[in-house]
């Protein structure tokens, strides 16, 4: 196949990936934009195969090893449970960044393959494309790989911070660079071993100071670098599907983080520089004071709930954690059949990845419509006889409006309090990840529910019958 | 003077970045995770370089110190790639609309 031909069916596939991207604005064209990913990903994968002059052996193992991949990827695939979705993302990431390092590592390797020229003696723009997406690979890959073991809970999800590590991060930050332009003169490969094993250990000392609630921006963050590294490989393959993708990918990420910090009113400097929740926890604590609380059972909350007209439901991560989607949507049904109106309001970085509160409605089969966004919804708080609150805390935080000292001042939050009743789900009075207290607990109309959620709202349904 | 074929991969590049920033912006807030998994599988067309670099070794070596990496790129992005767009599928496939007939 002439080369001429095979970069315009890349130049296809490039297309069909936007459209595939496109088909998410809504939920009835995205199953069909999926498709158009997949075809767009046979294409490109076929026309490499077309490309291939001499058909080795070696083919066969393509095949195999192919297979292999994919039967692993199907499997995961089918058996994961939607409540661990970030997980899922956060491994998948890390996938794609290793993928990057080690075509690299091959190209570095063997560059006649690749038409870049000879060992030693490799176009010096291809040498810097590689070597950016190797670095970036690198970076992703071990950034993804902690980001999953603090989403899994192998590692503490508190941030990890010492002494001096934002210099010691900005000198290794600076020593990629000065390896990247000294790798570039000298074509040393041992140079190149060097800078995959330092950019190896920055994306690992990049997330770890990171806490478990910024874990939407790092996913995000995270799905952008592995965008930027497939397209540094693109740059080095001189292939455009490649070059299309990595900037499709690197600017979605990009803007996913960037809702994310909005949605926390922080900049992205400040989660990435992390501790964020640490500090403040101890100095939220001085102040200890017993204040009163008012605290009821399902017997109470059934009853508030049957006399409402409308219900607003707030899901947070603690509906993920106590796996309460499910109890949660017949609790729903129970009202629905007591022509009780029932919504769900989302924030922006409820959960643990964007979109991940809908997701987990979506499985417990409750209908995209009845499911809003802040925007769409705050304005409706104040018409509500009941706020049903079940595993979110800060984004509800009544201070976040009121207070300029808080930490979270300026966050935009749910207007839960201006409904005429507040029911909130919670194991026990502990601050949320923020550290500091939620004013929500203390006001007149919010009665707590000290409880698993999923427990919680069983009975609830059960009093409400 | 002839342009040197960097630049139109540099201009596809940098309009690319623009199209992907319209095109994200329009998608639904509710499609965020589907979002993230779908990029994810399509960011996995990386194998094609995986593959060249499988293939990479001469003739009659099936593994080489370069063409290693490849099969092992190979198998990342194949993982990669099925999961990717088998889990996104399986999630769009949840999101359904409200029941008429209830």
């Amino acid at each position: 196949m002439s080369a001429n031909l095979s970069a315009t069916i890349y130049l296809i596939s490039g297309v069909l990936f936007i459209l595939a991207l496109r088909g998410l604005s809504s939920p009835e064209t995205s199953r069909q934009g999926n498709l158009f990913g997949i075809i767009g990903m046979i294409i490109a994968i076929s026309v490499t195969f077309l490309s291939v002059d001499n058909f080795t052996s070696g083919f066969i193992y393509v095949l195999i090893f192919l297979a292999i991949g994919g039967s692993i990827g199907a499997f995961i695939a089918y058996r994961i449970p939607m409540t661990a979705m970030p997980e899922l993302v956060a491994g998948f990431h890390s996938l794609v960044g290793l993928a990057a390092v080690f075509v690299a590592i091959s190209a570095f390797i063997n560059p006649e393959a690749f038409n870049l020229g000879t060992p030693g003696n490799i176009k010096l723009a291809s040498l810097i494309e590689m070597t950016i997406g190797a670095a970036v690979g690198a970076i992703t890959f071990s950034g993804s790989v902690i980001a999953f073991l603090k989403l899994q809970g192998i590692m503490s999800g508190a941030p990890i911070t010492f002494k001096g590590q934002h210099i010691l991060n900005a000198l290794i930050l600076l020593s990629i660079i000065v390896l990247i332009f000294y790798l570039c003169s000298t074509q040393s490969s041992n140079l190149f071993w060097i800078l995959i094993a330092v950019s190896f250990l920055i994306g690992f000392l990049i997330i770890i100071p990171i806490g478990g609630a910024d874990m939407p921006v790092v996913i995000s963050m995270l799905n952008s670098y592995s965008g930027w590294a497939a397209a540094g490989i693109g740059f080095t393959l001189e292939n455009t599907a490649l070059i299309i993708t990595g900037a499709l990918v690197g600017s979605s990420g990009a803007i996913l983080s960037y809702i994310m910090c909005k949605g926390m009113n922080r900049s992205f400097f400040n989660v990435i520089l992390g501790g964020f929740g640490g500090t403040e926890q101890s100095s939220g604590n001085k102040n200890i004071e017993q204040r009163p609380v008012k605290s009821g059972n399902a017997d109470d909350a059934a009853f508030l709930m049957k006399n409402a007209s409308s219900v607003i439901i707030v899901p947070g991560y603690g509906m993920a954690v106590a796996q309460a989607q499910h109890a949660l949507r017949e609790m729903v049904d129970t009202l629905k059949k007591n022509d009780i109106k029932v919504t769900y309001a989302i924030h922006p970085v409820a959960g643990r990845m964007p979109g991940h509160m809908n997701v987990l409605l979506a499985e417990a089969n409750v209908p995209y419509d009845e499911v809003f966004e802040l925007e769409e919804i705050n304005n409706d708080f104040v018409n509500a006889d009941v706020a049903f609150v079940i595993g979110a805390n800060d984004v509800t935080n009544p201070v976040a409006k009121t207070d300029p000292q808080s930490p979270i001042y300026g966050m935009p939050v749910l207007d839960v309090e201006k409904c005429k009743s507040v029911l909130f789900v919670k194991r026990s009075l502990s601050p949320g990840y923020a550290g500091i207290d939620n004013e929500l607990f203390y006001k007149e109309n919010t009665l707590m529910l000290f409880a698993d959620a999923k427990k919680m709202t069983e009975e609830i349904t059960k009093n409400l019958d | 003077m002839e342009i040197d074929p960097f630049i139109f991969r540099l201009s596809i590049f940098i309009l690319s970045i623009f199209v992907g920033y319209y095109v994200v912006w329009s998608v639904t807030p509710s499609l965020h995770t589907p979002l993230m998994s779908v990029t994810n599988a399509i960011s996995s067309v990386i194998i094609v370089g995986a593959i060249i670099a499988a293939l990479s070794s001469d003739d009659g070596v099936v593994f080489s110190s370069s063409s290693v990496y490849g099969f092992l790129a190979i198998v990342l992005a194949a993982v990669n790639i099925f999961g990717g767009f088998l889990v996104t599928q399986r999630m769009l496939a949840m999101y359904k609309k409200k029941k008429k007939d209830k």
